[in-house]
């Protein structure tokens, strides 16, 4: 059996305890390519981040170079927001990389800002991440009073102030706009792109939203160059990749591994399945991302193409394993209740979809169900994709489809036993 | 009651007010000043505040309903949100949401008779490797059992007690 290897690019530190702090990140050359990118020009630094491949990654997976590019080319205000808001079920990443390494992420964030000529930035948190708004918050004082952030940053001339903001509870703030909306202090609900943030963004500066990891990633970049950068990973999935592994593998956790790794070894790296179980499926991606059959598992690899190829998304890295005690109507009940709870209501398709798809999986799930049902789910989430301004509805029909369409067999056994799955025994960690 | 804006709570808000480049941003933080102090936001909490602020009432309802983590009505002084999303799904966090509320007779999202407890059940907390797991008030407790959970919120109440 093929072992993965953790490929520890950004992680590399994080066992050791000091490493949060100012001085545990300056013993491990902390703020050492901050100095480096400051003798390049900006412009090379978004050159080099093109070359780079880097993706993002909080889920979208679009391109980050080519997202700054998108800037206007003058010298007009224009914000840098850092993408904390981690919600896609089954994320875990972001909260560890803040915890554990605040000074990283406010290193990756001047080197963006100094390479996108922005002089203000926000990191936006999700609000239930108390411990990481008060750890960054305490770093970011840390980094002023060394003269990190603030006015002319280590004699470079350049000027950067850098705030935090908490969410409230809301996941559809996790969407670039929805941030946008909300840190703007109203409602966070998604504004319709064209134009897009780094056009017309935070009170209508043009604005760019990174991921968390996204901007931590720049540093190794800048350090060891896009040419090294591009050695790890696919060729079109360049570098390497927190994976949020939970649900049924013996050690769940955050695993960072070259892109293009295996899934089945990913599971391994993870202590494989629970003794005595099989593997039934495999949300690759986050609750939003089509999910995989065992049989589908088998040649999947861990990168943007592959899993593309196979109807699902890489999308934030976040890998839930399901092995046979679970049974997928279940299953798919959460999930739609989720992205009914969450749907803000503004377009049609989502507001009502979302409510429809729950309904209906929940009525086969509690023995009401109809065959026909499974059509009816199939038509409605049909109808949701695509046609909303956000991607909160096609988050919602991408499971409803697969989950019906991939274990349909299932769903059709359990409408004619008519008998509803009983909510598992809790498993006892004791 | 009416509810009165303490000097100091004022003054968070005047600050908060000059902290971003719109007053609107001001808002969120405000409201969860008030929560922490109050446990909750009432109607008379969102009039007060708009006057300091000088920003419509009906602007900050409209944030404060839009958003879960706000209080829209009293909670217990210990607040158990349970997530029951997917991970914590499939290692028992739907059960250890009906334990709670059976062991502190309570319903979901309504007060315990001693104004102790309140449970709720919420989404993806992003703690899904240490499943299941519930928040209380501010802090996350992971990896739980029935057990060990009932026996962290026995001991936060008697801390709340005194």
């Amino acid at each position: 059996m093929s072992k993965a290897i953790e490929s520890k690019l950004l992680t590399e530190y994080y066992d050791d305890p000091h490493y949060m702090s100012f001085e545990g990140y300056t013993k491990r050359k902390g703020y050492e390519v901050l100095k480096k990118a400051f003798k390049m020009k900006p412009e090379e630094i978004v050159a080099e981040v093109k070359a780079s491949g880097l993706r993002g990654r909080g889920g979208a997976g679009f391109p980050t170079g080519v997202k700054w590019g998108f800037l206007p080319k003058n010298d007009k205000k224009r914000f840098l927001l850092c993408n904390a808001d981690e919600g896609e079920p089954g994320t875990f990443k972001d909260r560890m990389m803040m915890e554990k390494a605040p000074h990283q992420l406010i290193e990756g964030m001047i080197i963006s800002a100094y390479a996108v000529n922005a002089h203000k930035s926000y990191i936006y948190i999700r609000g239930e991440y108390t411990d990481c708004l008060r750890i960054v918050k305490e770093a970011i004082d840390e980094a002023y009073a060394k003269g990190l952030l603030g006015k002319n940053i280590l004699g470079s001339g350049f000027d950067h102030d850098m705030d935090v903001y908490s969410g409230a509870g809301a996941y559809i703030c996790g969407e670039e706009t929805g941030m946008i909306s909300s840190l703007e202090g109203l409602k966070g609900q998604p504004k319709l792109k064209p134009p897009f943030p780094a056009i017309q963004g935070y009170l209508k500066f043009p604005t760019i939203v990174n991921n968390v990891e996204t901007l931590a990633a720049v540093i190794p970049i800048i350090e060891k160059g896009a040419d090294f950068y591009k050695s790890l990973g696919t060729e079109k999935s360049t570098g390497t990749k927190l994976f949020s592994v939970s649900g049924d593998v013996v050690q769940p956790g955050n695993y960072e591994v070259e892109l293009g790794t295996p899934l089945m070894d990913l599971i391994e790296l993870c202590g494989g399945l629970k003794p005595g179980r099989s593997l039934k499926a495999v949300i690759p991606g986050g609750s939003s991302a089509p999910v995989l059959t065992a049989d589908e598992c088998v040649d999947a690899t861990m990168d943007y193409e592959n899993l593309s190829a196979k109807g699902s998304m890489l999308g934030s890295g976040a890998v839930i394993v399901i092995d046979d005690s679970h049974s997928m109507v279940d299953l798919l009940t959460v999930i739609m209740h989720f992205y009914h709870h969450e749907s803000c209501g503004q377009c049609t398709p989502c507001r009502e979809g979302t409510g429809w798809l729950e309904k209906l999986v929940k009525g086969i799930l509690k023995g009401s169900g109809r065959v026909e049902d499974l059509d009816l789910i199939l038509r409605v989430a049909n109808n949701m994709k695509g046609r909303t301004i956000c991607a909160l509805s096609d988050a919602a029909a991408l499971p409803a489809l697969s989950f019906v369409e991939k274990f349909r067999l299932e769903f059709e056994q359990h409408i004619r036993t008519q008998s509803p799955v009983r909510e598992r025994e809790t498993t006892s960690h004791a | 009651m009416a509810f009165i804006l303490k000097d100091e709570d004022k003054n968070f808000v005047l600050e908060e007010l000059k902290r971003y480049e719109s007053k609107y941003s001001a808002i969120i933080p405000s409201l969860f000043r008030i929560q922490k102090k109050e446990g909750w936001i009432s109607a008379e909490a969102v009039s007060v505040l708009s006057e300091v602020m000088g920003l419509p009432e009906a602007h900050i309802n409209e944030v404060l309903q839009f958003y879960t983590m706000f209080n829209k009505e009293p909670v217990g002084k210990l607040h158990v949100q349970v997530c029951t999303n997917v991970s914590c799904a499939m290692n028992g966090g739907r059960e250890l949401a009906k334990k709670i509320c059976q062991k502190y007779q309570v319903k979901e999202g309504a007060v315990s008779q001693d104004g102790m407890i309140t449970v709720t059940r919420v989404e993806c907390l992003g703690a899904c490797d240490k499943a299941p797991m519930m928040q209380v008030n501010d802090k996350y407790w992971e990896d739980l059992t029935q057990e060990s959970a009932i026996q962290i919120l026995e001991d936060l109440k008697q801390k709340v007690v005194g």
